[in-house]
């Protein structure tokens, strides 16, 4: 198969940027080439394969410097990864679903070593039953491993997002998932404005690692094992980091947006400023939460919507603050939290509000698991049920037969 | 043939004052491995033994860059700390030839690493890896692995009123790293130092990845006196139990032919996990069964060794 992705010609001829038509994937293989990683360690799987193959191509026509090592599973992937990022390597891999699911343990052991990997995923369920398509439990089952993770609306927020992602990762010294939905935007057309190869590596510069297993000047021992003296103070600065990165998030935001023109916030409002009930959502679904909006805007209905792009690190005071203003707030989740008080984000987002007084009524909702369709109709009524403020079961499952 | 003269003036790359228990032969053959290996080489281990008694924070028995990351990733991490190295060498940020080793016990290697170690090696990743194999998982008291020999007794083999201990023979790990035609593979044990030594040098010289199996008798595991390990691992030899040879371009190489054959009675009767075996008729069959498996692999490897010459 041509993959056209990596025939495309750099040059801008719009001020340094060009319009191309592209897959989530071929944006986010774009974004990969682009920043030109050091060592790129995949597996392929479903919906995000396409993005090591077209990266495969960019390797073989010697468009980057990049070792690529094709390795024989997810986890000898992150294994990989944490070896060449250890050893001071721009490391990144690509995966989704099981994929992620396999590499789970080592997850944990790059946020624990705080190694900046950064990974795009095509969101997708996890088995079983055996399902390709889009839902976010891959990157949320993974939330505890101390990786940030960016949820993207669109195909070109994605590709912003990975290279930011890079920035971010290497200055907070802590991985980063970017997360595109499976399919609805891993193989799905969109128009995307990308920027020249040379301005984005220039924006990003060289990989400075702090320490590096090859410096023979300075031999390290990586990955000791500490007993009940250290392991805690340990993870207590592991965590402190976490605590910390979203200024540096926002700070890298603000320095892309100043450099190429466009940007993104932590999290987005709209249609907010009168809004009585809202509803809070990540990923692709927000522009299905956008129409839905709109519609009911056109019919006198006080809704609106809140897009959340930065799950880790959580902005807690941003996300009080914008949602402590509404009296009715619908928490989207494309997850279950199996028996847990609601989806996964809803409980965050409950605890965040328990102290706030006057706190406003939050109602969960968990939708489009599996890729099940999630039109404006279904947002139009979820929207409707939140501006009531009330209904009967805790957690309500949309559009499921 | 290394000289002992020349090999003792080299610089001690694992140090003295780490916690592995008396008699432990692993941390012998680490010791050795890295004084033939000599700087600069960078080591890979995985949980187990080797990591619990040289890497406690804030110590380290590791006068070499090593990385630590899970159980079956010392074959992948290796990969990426050569994917690495391979990369700032195209870049011009390394000068140095860097040698890199991974270790891993049999339960690393034989079982749950096996998939890494074999994808590792298939993608001519130059580094040495080298399963230090004491036939079960010691680290986490005793278990059997695939390594374990017919008969033993295990915490999860155990020699109990039905079955006598493990039922299989081990894998033959050998043949299968040579399967991936590897650059070089090597099968020894640290009674035969010098032995040891030679093969860590080929094995570093080699171009592409290279394997070396050692077997590292365990006092706990295997049930036997600590200051005998290194009587145990010349009786593994000498019964030709465990074959002292090497693989290497396209040919096989017997390296300890022993003089007299020794029965491998002698080499399972003053280890605790055969004791089962000394007791009953059962147990003779057993014996005679792990000497008929000892000696048709014997026989095999000579006729390998003829037959590639």
């Amino acid at each position: 198969m041509q993959n056209d992705g990596c025939r495309t010609p750099d040059i801008g001829k719009r001020g340094g940027t060009m319009i191309l038509a592209k897959t989530g994937n071929e944006a986010m293989a774009y974004a990969m080439k682009q920043i030109n990683p050091d060592v790129v360690a995949a597996y392929p799987i479903t919906p995000s394969t396409e993005i090591v193959q077209i990266f495969s191509n960019y390797v073989n026509d010697g468009l980057v410097d990049t070792e690529f090592v094709a390795v024989e599973s997810e986890h000898s992937a992150m294994s990989a990864c944490i070896g060449s990022a250890a050893s001071g390597c721009r490391s990144m891999t690509v995966t989704a679903s099981q994929g992620l699911a396999l590499m789970h343990e080592m997850l944990f052991i790059a946020g624990g070593l705080r190694l900046p990997i950064v990974v795009p995923i095509a969101s997708r369920s996890l088995s079983s039953p055996l399902n390709i398509h889009a839902d976010h439990s891959d990157s949320l089952a993974s939330r505890d491993s101390g990786w940030m993770q960016f949820f993207c609306e669109t195909v070109e927020e994605g590709y912003d997002s990975l290279i930011q992602a890079v920035k971010m990762a290497e200055r907070t010294s802590l991985p980063a998932i970017v997360a595109i939905d499976g399919f609805i935007l891993s193989h799905c057309l969109e128009r995307i404005d990308v920027f020249e190869d040379k301005k984005i590596q220039d924006w990003l510069g060289p990989y400075k690692p702090n320490w590096n297993l090859l410096n023979l000047d300075k031999p390290i021992l990586v990955g000791p094992a500490t007993l009940q003296d250290y392991f805690f103070e340990f993870k207590r600065t592991q965590i402190e980091g976490m605590n910390k990165a979203l200024p540096i998030v926002q700070k890298v935001m603000k320095e892309f947006k100043q450099e190429f023109g466009r940007g993104y916030d932590v999290l987005e409002e709209y249609k907010c400023e009168d809004a009585e009930a809202v509803i809070l959502l990540m990923g692709s679904a927000c522009g299905t939460g956008r129409a839905a909006v709109d519609r009911m805007r056109e019919q006198g209905k006080k809704v609106g919507m809140v897009k959340l792009r930065v799950y880790r690190p959580l902005p807690h005071e941003l996300l009080k603050q914008s949602l402590s203003k509404f009296k009715h707030i619908g928490v989207l989740d494309r997850a279950d939290a199996v028996n847990s008080y609601g989806g996964p984000l809803f409980t965050e987002v409950t605890s965040l509000l328990y102290n706030v007084a006057d706190r406003p009524k939050v109602l969960s909702y968990v939708y489009g698991l599996g890729g099940k369709e999630f039109a404006p109709e279904h947002a139009e009524k979820v929207l409707e049920q939140v501006l009531l403020g009330k209904k009967d079961e805790l957690v309500t499952y949309v559009g499921v037969r | 043939m290394a000289r002992l003269k020349e090999l003792c003036k080299n610089e001690e790359l694992f140090s003295r004052g780490h916690r592995a228990c008396a008699g432990c032969a692993e941390a012998l053959a680490v010791r050795q491995i890295l004084l033939a290996a000599q700087k600069p080489v960078v080591a890979v281990m995985p949980t187990g033994c080797l990591e619990i008694f040289s890497s406690i924070y804030p110590e380290s028995a590791w006068q070499v860059p090593m990385i630590h990351t899970a159980f079956e990733t010392s074959a992948s991490t290796a990969s990426g700390v050569e994917a690495a190295y391979r990369f700032h060498k195209k870049m011009g940020r390394i000068k140095e030839n860097i040698r890199f080793i991974a270790f891993g016990g049999d339960g690393a290697t034989y079982d749950i690493g096996f998939g890494a170690l074999s994808g590792a090696v298939e993608r001519r990743h130059r580094f040495l890896y080298v399963c230090t194999d004491n036939e079960a998982y010691m680290n986490t008291g005793i278990q059997r692995s695939s390594a374990t020999p017919y008969g033993a007794h295990t915490t999860t083999s155990p020699a109990g009123t039905k079955v006598p201990g493990k039922r299989q023979h081990r894998k033959d790990i050998m043949e299968i790293m040579i399967a991936h035609d590897i650059a070089y593979a090597g099968q020894t044990t640290v009674a035969l130092w010098n032995d040891l030594v030679t093969k860590v040098q080929k094995a570093l010289a080699a171009d592409g990845p290279s394997f070396l199996n050692v077997l590292v008798p365990c006092p706990l595991g295997w049930g036997y006196p600590a200051e005998t390990t290194i009587e145990m691992s010349r009786l593994a030899a000498d019964t030709c139990f465990w074959p002292v040879y090497e693989f290497a371009d396209g040919k096989y190489e017997i390296n300890h032919e022993p003089k007299e054959k020794k029965p491998v009675e002698e080499f399972l009767k003053p280890q605790g996990r055969f004791r089962h075996l000394f007791k009953d008729e059962k147990g003779k069959e057993i014996i005679a069964e792990i000497q008929r498996k000892t000696d048709e692999k014997w026989a095999l490897l000579h006729k390998k060794q003829e037959a590639f010459k």
